[in-house]
């Protein structure tokens, strides 16, 4: 996968603003914007899944263009082939977790899925060992289940890359750990390059790849690592590094504060 | 007390039934115009939402005699509307049914309205935009995930709607006047039982009245309440 990014937005609240001003170029299969909250990272990751509406600037992935405010080329959200997995799962209650995982497979405006459709379900399903909830709504899920039921929806379609939007936060401590292996297997299994979001020097840890560092709506430095736990690991300590100043700090307190979060 | 009941209650089949007729044509009207409306006016884009739904409310704060002028001008055989109905269908709005479930239909219009914006707004925008990153268009986000959502408050809605169709009364008798059998509701039966004088008929009318509304409304209530497990 090559991610090619290069935007501005500047959204306007009451009596304050934040420019974000992004750019950022990625080729292998894990790509991690690491960064404390309000740098602008989820803002990047909305822009590329056509979310939001950058105000100028392009965004390529594969070679091509999904956005590029000079030629006029907007693609919208649910023709960009990339996959989304939100920060809360964003998983639909009123549908069960077989219906939330097919939901973009299915066609037309009832749901129904062809022959293919089911199969698939079924395959990620068993995929994740979910096949016994199929038919229980998301409410009745724990934690660690909602976010497999948000990944496998997320991965039903084949997205070109797949975006995790702090993907372990909500966990506590010790299935966040177990999930962070998981969910690495699993992407890996199903062929589908990440970029993740988070403040967490032991995700980057697990995924490795290209990191961003994000700072106050730019991103100020990217090395790339081997993917996977093999350059993850000189990733964390490049982070944890007290020589890196501002994102040592951060990476600091986040070590210290994990769990709290 | 059985044998004096008979004959009330065969007096007031007729206004019931026509009443029913009005009032449930009335409200499918108001549903579909009111869930549209009550959507477009939910989303953030659209320019001048807010006078948008103060036109939208207009019907429910206006004196119904107001409401049914307006009818009137517009509907009536020289309006811009009424005439070209006449012309084009041969349809008569003035002095009918018809004429009565569309002054119904405009007062109980703003209570679907209203709760559907309310139940639309409450849909977390996240879930939208999930189905977006889905590869869902916005004929299928509205059909999957906004509507089943905001279900419960529109039906609360159009029960309200209901409710409020078969008590109309201003409007309908501006626009098609009180003629037993043919245009006369409850609420217009209850009014001319008064006038006439027919106490036992006006007290049986209420009740009956009072007892279908206070039902509806328990019925909006309890939907309104239940949640996804």
């Amino acid at each position: 996968m090559t991610l090619d990014i290069d935007i501005s937005k500047t959204l306007r609240g009451s009596g304050r603003s934040f420019t974000l001003g992004a750019r950022l170029r990625s080729g292998g299969r894990s790509t991690v914007l690491f960064g404390p909250s309000g740098s602008g990272k989820t803002l990047t990751l909305r822009a590329v899944s056509g979310l939001i509406r950058p105000d100028a600037g392009r965004i390529e992935l594969d070679g091509e263009t999904l956005f590029d405010s000079n030629k006029n080329v907007d693609i919208p959200a649910r023709d960009r082939g990339v996959g989304y997995v939100f920060q809360d799962y964003a998983l639909f209650p009123h549908l069960t977790v077989a219906e939330n995982v097919g939901f973009g497979l299915s066609c037309g405006c009832f749901g129904r899925l062809d022959k293919a459709g089911h199969a698939r379900v079924a395959e990620l399903l068993a995929l994740c060992g979910l096949e016994d909830l199929a038919h229980a709504r998301p409410g009745r899920l724990s934690g660690g289940q909602r976010q497999r039921v948000a990944l496998m929806r997320a991965l039903a379609r084949r997205p070109k890359v797949l975006l995790l939007d702090e993907p372990f936060a909500a966990l506590d401590p010790l299935l966040r750990r177990r999930m962070r292996r998981e969910v690495r297997g699993i992407c890996q299994a199903a062929g589908a390059p990440t970029v993740l979001i988070t403040h967490d020097p032991d995700d980057v840890q697990e995924f490795g790849g290209t990191v961003a560092l994000y700072e106050t709506g730019a991103v100020r430095e990217i090395r790339v690592f081997e993917d996977g736990p093999e350059g993850g690991a000189a990733a964390r300590e490049m982070l944890l590094g007290a020589h890196f100043g501002a994102y040592g700090e951060v990476a600091g307190n986040a070590g210290e504060n994990r769990g709290l979060t | 007390m059985p044998d004096s009941l008979l004959p009330l209650l065969y007096a007031a089949l007729i206004p019931l039934k026509l009443t029913f007729k009005v009032s449930l044509t009335a409200t499918a009207g108001a549903c579909v115009t009111g869930v549209a409306a009550g959507y477009a006016l939910s989303r953030r884009g659209l320019p001048g939402r807010e006078l948008l739904d103060a036109v939208c409310t207009l019907p429910l704060v206006l004196p119904p005699t107001v409401m049914g002028y307006y009818l009137l001008v517009v509907f009536g055989r020289r309006g811009v509307v009424g005439q070209w109905l006449l012309e084009r269908f041969d349809i008569t709005l003035v002095f009918t049914w018809q004429g009565a479930a569309l002054a119904a239909c405009v007062v109980a219009f703003p209570l679907v309205c209203k709760a559907a914006r309310t139940a639309f707004e409450g849909v977390d925008q996240g879930l939208e935009n999930a189905a977006r990153t889905l590869g869902a268009g916005e004929l299928r986000v509205f059909m999957r995930v906004s509507l089943p959502l905001a279900w419960r408050g529109i039906v609360s809605g159009t029960m309200l709607a209901l409710a409020r169709a078969m008590g109309e009364f201003g409007a309908t008798l501006m626009i098609a006047g009180n003629l037993p059998g043919r245009t006369q509701t409850l609420s217009l039966a209850v009014y001319e039982a008064v006038q006439a004088g027919n106490d036992d008929q006006a007290t049986f009318l209420v009740i009956l009245t009072s007892l279908v509304c206070v039902a509806l409304l328990l019925a909006s209530g309890k939907l309104l309440s239940r949640k996804y497990a």
